[in-house]
């Protein structure tokens, strides 16, 4: 053992605390090292959206779009983003968190001056990125092979994946919470994962649903982020709709913060 | 000059037991304070509560003259905790583990720093799965010094480790104290806490069975001299017990234990007498009192209460 620096000289002045965005720049740091390192993890979370939605285009094809103001295009794109966030981001991090409960990672990051929103949102910074990343070259993609136009009122695009992404954190963290194992992490993301596949309208539009399921669906979680997705492209979300889907999501999403604040539990034990 | 610690009445319930049953304790600053008990005795729930991981039940606590759980900010960059079990990410190296924690540290030490001090710095490029329990522990401990905390809560910290990493984690531990950090730890090495400790409290059952310093602790308690006598002889033969200063005594299966406050004395005596009848004590042994035996008989005594 060398000898060590003072516990703290007295004549110098207090050290510069840290804030929360240095924090969680550390624990991005290291999750996104993880993540690299994470091979299966990584595939899953490129592949999957990229494939799904090429295979989709056959049933988007087939389905009768007549009288929804709706093209191929804009069916697509907006659900392959949807598709994107929810595996990037929700899929992967519900094993993310699991994982580090269980291995007593999250325990020992508590003992830290990290505050608990941290934890959650430092973890998410990675998988946030790789979803943002991949929904740019999905936009790229799609617009190219499906001669698809520009988006009409992009802002709308931009509010729809960041709040997604918002609610994606929170959902994963409270899947995460009910979550025992990390090899149950391998389904307990399923439940949320179909219902908005089939109910949120991410490649069936809700449009064609029918009536009181169609009428249901509206108030599904991931539903008002595709709304604003599909009018990012259309343009066709008016003030009226916008503002709802904006509240909707935001409601959904602090539903889910104050379900992980009410059930997440820190260490594989409770 | 308040203390560091304070505790006054605390208690941690569980949903169906009783951890932690109302105990008072104080920390003055620079001290060394071990928690020693068997498993079970409620020395890790209660560091929980230093360390503001759980709010008590009854009572209070203040560390650092604030509370811990409800002004965490104004206390965990002051201090450094190690738990009895805290987890990596595996497949981060050690140096990457070191530099996660330290972007997370006011005022945190240079990565090569903390390394250095537990010895750990050839290891900076081995992934935390490669690592055994041992340098595990070593690595937990240094991410406890990383931002130089006033004060250490250390919650088993050689457990695991192999008896030089003991000694040299206790030679660390001695040389934080010398610099000023006061330091918490629990331990079930009684030679640790006999080795570091300026005070220390016994732990049974949720509540504080003794506490005090170590040699106070220790000198409640009597010193032994056994042996076995020749067939032929019997213990009254020997000059009378109370003359010698023993204050207890019984013969086992042969073997004599006598117990006394003045162990000099009574050997010499005993001596003295052997010599002069030219008796072979056989199996003599006589020794101070030490932590292990006061511990064992607290412990004992307290179960001995319980099922009165």
């Amino acid at each position: 053992m060398t000898t060590t620096a003072p516990t703290r000289p007295v004549d110098t002045a207090p050290p510069v605390r840290r804030g929360a965005a240095s924090r969680m720049a550390a624990l991005g740091r290291a999750e996104l090292t993880l993540l690299l390192r994470s091979r299966a993890a990584l595939i899953t979370a490129l592949l999957v959206p990229a494939v799904t939605t090429f295979s989709m285009r056959g049933v988007v094809d087939g389905l009768d779009l007549d009288g929804t103001g709706l093209s191929i295009a804009t069916v697509l794109l907006p659900g392959s983003l949807g598709l994107a966030l929810i595996f990037s981001v929700y899929t992967n991090l519900v094993g993310v968190y699991v994982t580090r409960r269980e291995s007593l990672v999250l325990k020992r990051l508590r003992t830290g001056e990290v505050r608990d929103w941290e934890i959650f949102a430092g973890g998410a910074l990675p998988a946030l990125l790789l979803a943002y990343v991949q929904c740019a070259l999905l936009i790229i993609g799609l617009t190219v092979v499906l001669d698809a136009p520009a988006p009409a009122a992009p802002h709308l695009m931009v509010l729809g994946l960041l709040i997604g992404g918002a609610m994606l954190v929170a959902a994963g963290a409270l899947t995460a919470a009910v979550t025992r194992t990390a090899e149950s992490a391998q389904l307990t993301f399923l439940p949320f994962w179909l219902l908005s596949m089939a109910g949120s309208g991410m490649f069936v539009p809700r449009e064609v649903l029918p009536g009181v399921v169609g009428d249901i669906s509206a108030w599904l979680p991931f539903s008002p982020v595709m709304d604003l997705l599909r009018g990012g492209w259309t343009g066709d979300l008016g003030a009226a709709d916008q503002g709802r889907a904006l509240l909707l999501a935001l409601a959904w999403t602090g539903l889910a913060a104050l379900g992980v604040r009410r059930w997440f539990r820190w260490g594989p034990r409770g | 000059m308040n203390p560091v610690i304070e505790t006054v009445g605390l208690k941690r319930s569980y949903r169906d037991f009783d951890a932690v049953k109302g105990i008072d304790f104080t920390v003055a600053r620079g001290e060394l304070f071990a928690l020693l008990g068997t498993n079970g005795a409620g020395k890790t729930s209660t560091l929980e509560l230093l360390e503001g991981q759980a709010t008590p039940t009854g009572g209070s606590v203040r560390v650092l003259g604030h509370d811990p759980f409800r002004e965490r900010s104004a206390v965990r960059h002051r201090i450094g905790v190690m738990l009895q079990e805290g987890g990596f990410p595996p497949e981060l190296t050690v140096l990457e583990t070191v530099r996660m924690w330290a972007g997370c540290t006011s005022g945190a030490r240079p990565a090569d720093e903390a390394l250095d001090m537990t010895n750990l710095s050839d290891r900076r490029a081995v992934r935390v799965k490669q690592l055994s329990g041992g340098e595990r522990r070593r690595l937990d401990l240094s991410l406890a010094l990383l931002g130089r905390p006033e004060v250490l809560f250390l919650d088993e910290p050689t457990t695991g480790l192999d008896a030089q990493s003991r000694r040299d984690t206790w030679e660390l531990i001695r040389e934080l104290k010398l610099q000023g950090t006061t330091v918490l730890l629990t331990t079930h090495y009684l030679e640790e806490a006999e080795q570091l400790a300026d005070r220390l409290a016994i732990m049974h059952q949720g509540l504080i069975a003794t506490t005090g310093r170590v040699a106070d602790v220790v000198a409640e308690r009597p010193a032994r001299i056994s042996f076995r006598l020749p067939q032929d002889r019997l213990l009254g033969e020997l000059p009378p017990l109370p003359a010698m200063g023993v204050t207890r005594h019984e013969t086992v299966g042969g073997t004599v234990r006598l117990e006394t406050r003045d162990l000099q004395r009574t050997a010499t005596e005993l001596l003295t007498w052997a010599h002069r009848t030219g008796v072979t004590l056989h199996g003599l042994d006589a020794r101070s009192a030490s932590l292990e035996e006061a511990f064992m008989e607290i412990a004992k005594g307290l179960d001995h209460e319980e099922t009165r």
